[in-house]
């Protein structure tokens, strides 16, 4: 299959196809969006899916195949927000709180994201490690408290550390995953009663809620005139630019080639669930208007549409 | 209760209260509950919400997206909550707060 079959794949996906019928039923003002209580219904699910799925796999991989790739996601958690940091403070000229407001949002991982890319490489045919989806547990958290770190310098009016720690460790999002991947490890194969439930709607799920997120996601577009010309161009470009690193580190660390495709999403994609609500807290006075816009209305879409086949497509150039 | 027929029933005794309502993004929620408390209120009643104001962006639609809370209390406790928001939230945070007066009926119980 070329590049250009998997794009068109990628897009012709009922869940690709049901974000851009939400981002068309806003953009036509028809009022789509589902009820609050199901919208984060449906987010609990399927973070509580991934994890599951993820410690199930985690429990039966040997030792020494996972130590490689799960040193990668601790590696690149710390580092990523650092240098997304240096970008934002030096090209963009930003302010160093609304930088490392938007360091901890592409440092962080976004869930869906992951997820579309194992649906993406299933649709492909391209086999990858079960345990991938734990590693986005690991992923998650660093980035968060790496670039809090970073603005506690500059901000006037931080939360407290011990009440930053329990907003982003106790955050419903971390503990879905982490709570899903420690239930999973340790129910191994009676996993297998959940399973109707938890693996075979999971897919229709994910599609009503990118209907959702494509209603939400263009929403915020009204906003990207308060982010400006370049955080736009930072929305496209840091992605490419973490999915590169991304799949170069996934092939260092000895994974197959969807494992690499799905790790360099991880690295290129923005968290919208768990980190604006750590940032919101930790630093009240970065604009939300920012680190919002960028990640849900530009790098979601952007990599949901066009970033994982070609997140793909370098991981099988790596590979080759 | 019906009161028998032709007479009126006796009134009813109220207190002069102070309702004290908030407004505030989602995220908040917790700490304005906190606040509520700490500064002495007996109780509250929380309803989520939404609306538009000069702030406008949400962190989280996860969260959701307003949160209101309603609280009667003395005019000291309302003073406490008002001077703590204001002091630490106003400036970050879209917030909203007025106080009322209202006749509560078991007033005594708020105080």
């Amino acid at each position: 299959m070329d590049s250009l079959d998997l794009v068109r794949l990628n897009l012709a996906s009922p869940m690709v196809l049901g974000f851009v019928l939400g981002i068309v039923a806003t953009l036509l003002k028809s009022e789509l969006k589902l009820p609050e209580a199901l919208h984060s219904g449906l987010s609990s699910y399927l973070l509580l899916a991934i994890g599951l799925k993820g410690g199930g796999e985690l429990a039966k991989a040997p030792l020494d195949e996972l130590s490689g790739p799960l040193l990668a996601t601790l590696a690149i958690g710390v580092t990523s927000p650092i240098w997304c940091f240096a970008a934002l403070r030096t090209f963009g000229k930003l302010g160093v709180v609304d930088a490392a407001a938007i360091a901890a949002h592409y440092g962080s991982v976004s869930v869906v994201t992951f997820t579309a890319c194992g649906t993406f490489l299933d649709g492909a045919q391209v086999g990858y490690e079960g345990f991938m989806s734990a590693l986005v547990a690991f992923l998650e958290v660093p980035a968060i408290v790496v670039a809090i770190l970073l603005a506690r310098r500059a901000s006037t009016s931080a939360a407290p550390w011990g009440e930053t720690l329990r907003e982003v460790l106790g955050g419903k999002s971390n503990l879905l995953l982490c709570g899903g991947v420690a239930i999973g490890a340790l129910a191994g194969p009676s996993l297998e009663q959940v399973k109707p439930f938890f693996v075979d709607p999971f897919k229709g799920v994910l599609t009503l809620f990118l209907i959702d997120m494509g209603a939400l996601a263009a929403r915020r577009l009204s906003d990207l005139r308060a982010a400006g010309g370049f955080l736009a161009g930072f929305a496209l470009v840091m992605p490419l630019v973490n999915g590169a690193i991304g799949a170069m580190l996934g092939e260092f660390a000895g994974l197959s080639l969807g494992g690499t495709t799905i790790f360099a999403t991880m690295v290129a994609s923005a968290s919208y669930i768990a980190a604006p609500v750590a940032v919101r807290i930790a630093l009240p006075e970065a604009n939300p208007a920012l680190y919002l816009t960028s990640s849900l209305a530009i790098t979601f879409p952007f990599n949901l549409t066009v970033g994982i086949p070609v997140y793909h497509a370098i991981a099988r150039w790596l590979h080759a | 209760m019906q009161s028998p027929a032709g007479s009126t029933p006796d009134p009813v005794r109220t207190v002069a209260l102070k309702r004290v309502t908030i407004v505030g993004e989602a995220v908040l929620e917790k700490r304005l509950v906190a606040l509520v408390r700490d500064a002495g209120a007996k109780g509250f009643t929380r309803l989520a919400c939404s609306g538009e104001g000069s702030r406008g962006v949400r962190a989280s639609d996860w969260e959701g997206a307003n949160v209101k809370l309603e609280t009667l209390v003395s005019a000291e406790v309302a003073n406490v909550i008002l001077a703590t928001l204001a002091r630490d939230y106003f400036e970050h945070f879209a917030v909203v707060a007025y106080v009322d007066e209202v006749h509560v009926v078991r007033g005594d119980k708020y105080v």
